[in-house]
């Protein structure tokens, strides 16, 4: 008898370890954002999305509230919120 | 072909035959023989095998995890320390369902540091999912390999195999033993062919996070695989005789048992000083059995209540103790016949521990003690004058 032993390569996107989420989560406010993309490049997740400035925000079925997104942002414009917010 | 062998260089020839791709260990006593054996089986280019040396048991194990995830044939091997060093990796291999080979010398755990037999290394093991042999002889530990392998690497099984043999007694005695021939063990074991490996060209992950939402089924499937086991190796052990001529792994082995009012239980080579000491015993009219242990994991518990039943007493001698406890193999007997009518007394002996020789006179004493009161554990042949209510030096 067997039980879960292997995944296929790609399958950990079926996890949406979103809800391990921490007590915060990041508001992207996208007003002074200046399209630098930093926030994209700390996420441990690698789950923010965005290209030109004002448009980027992160996939929550992934993101942990880390905060490192919103501790980088050199423009402020990532507010940590409560977890319990609307999205 | 029959030969006149050191159990290490039997255990190394049986090896050989099961040709396994990659073989990795790190030398410790008394185990060391059977790496040194196949080592310069590879250097002589009679075995074509990857020889990977390393650092500690610790990457040894972790070195045939990785050969047998990706679909290879591996053996190490190890003693006492490197084996519950290996312990992390051992839990591991049986988790990720990976047929690994290991033959343990058994050899007592430090503190105080000891090399000598008793089998206290591979007993801490027996919760690891591994399936565990203990051997008498080298004829024993030659046959349970092969099999060994054959059984683990079941598609239906796929769980690692621990050989046990004791340490000095089996590794480093010489004894006839009959080493199969490559058309015999080809014809017996066939290629590994693993129902699922790591493959650059069908990537798959292994070893995975398992939260408690899947976790417990992981468990799960190894206790009730591990329950097959027991209904796969008579099978097994037919068609080992069929080719080899001889049976020899078991769950469980009696000598004269039939009729015995009291039934001694013990497991390794310690079972031929008892076989010795019941001929003796028998010829005084005294009917007194064996029930050898050979399969310790997956426990045969059915076939272990039936044939103890019988008896009117029964002392189990084991070389191991769970500090604090009993010895384990002791406790795990007396819970078969929890709340059984009519059950035998059983009693429960320490003996041999870090190689204190059980002579004929040691099972003479048990057969003596286990006709007195119930006892769970004492401690066989003592001596009172190295034991201190106080500190000394």
């Amino acid at each position: 008898m067997f039980s879960i032993l292997a995944a296929k390569a790609g399958s950990s996107k079926d996890n949406k370890t979103g809800s391990w989420c921490s007590v915060k989560k990041p508001k992207f406010l996208q007003k002074n954002c200046i399209g630098c993309g930093l926030c994209k490049l700390v996420c441990p997740e690698a789950c923010i999305e965005g290209k030109e400035k004002n448009t980027y925000c992160p996939d929550y079925d992934y993101c942990k509230g880390c905060g490192l997104c919103a501790y980088i942002c050199p423009k402020k414009d990532i507010e940590m919120v409560p977890a319990t917010e609307e999205k | 072909m029959k030969k006149f062998l050191e159990g290490s260089q039997a255990v190394a020839r049986a090896v050989k035959l099961a040709k396994p791709g990659v073989i990795s260990a790190y030398p410790i006593t008394p185990q060391t023989h059977i790496v040194e054996g196949l080592a310069q089986f590879v250097a002589e280019g009679e075995l074509k095998s990857e020889f990977v040396n390393v650092e500690s048991e610790h990457s040894a194990a972790s070195v045939v995890l990785g050969a047998e995830a990706s679909g290879v044939r591996s053996f190490t091997a190890t003693s006492s320390q490197g084996l519950i060093l290996m312990s992390e990796v051992l839990f591991n291999i049986a988790g990720m369902r990976l047929p690994v080979m290991l033959v343990c010398a058994n050899r007592a755990l430090s503190a105080p540091i000891n090399i000598w037999n008793d089998h206290q290394d591979s007993i801490t093991l027996r919760d690891s999912g591994w399936i565990q042999f203990y051997a008498e002889n080298h004829q024993e530990a030659v046959d349970f390999i092969l099999q060994g392998y054959r059984i683990g690497e079941n598609p239906r099984i796929m769980l690692p195999v621990m050989v046990c043999i004791d340490g000095y007694i089996l590794t480093h005695g010489m004894e006839v033993v009959d080493i199969p021939s490559q058309e015999q063990v080809d014809k017996f074991l066939p290629p590994y062919n693993p129902p699922y490996k790591l493959d650059v060209d069908n990537p798959l992950s292994l070893g995975l996070l398992g939260d408690p939402t899947v976790y417990m089924e992981t468990r799960y499937a190894i206790q009730e695989t591990l329950n097959d086991v027991l209904k796969l190796i008579p099978q097994v052990s037919s068609e080992f005789e069929s080719i080899f001529g001889r049976r020899t792994l078991r769950l469980v082995e009696t000598y004269k048992t039939d009729d015995a009012e009291v039934i001694l239980v013990a497991m390794g080579s310690v079972a031929g000083t008892i076989k010795d000491v019941i001929d003796e015993e028998r010829s005084k009219g005294k009917k007194i059995g064996l029930l050898k242990i050979v399969t310790y994991r997956p426990f045969p518990k059915e076939e272990v209540f039936n044939i103890l039943k019988q008896a009117s007493q029964v002392g189990v001698i084991e070389k191991a103790v769970s500090l604090g406890s009993d010895g384990p193999l002791y406790t795990e007997i007396s819970a078969l016949f929890s709340g059984e009518k009519g059950s035998p007394q059983i009693s429960g002996f320490v003996a041999g521990l870090g190689g204190r020789d059980i002579t004929k006179k040691t099972i003479q004493r048990v057969i003596e003690l286990v006709k007195e009161k119930k006892a769970s554990c004492i401690f066989m042949d003592l001596n009172k004058e190295l034991l201190w209510e106080e500190f000394r030096v």
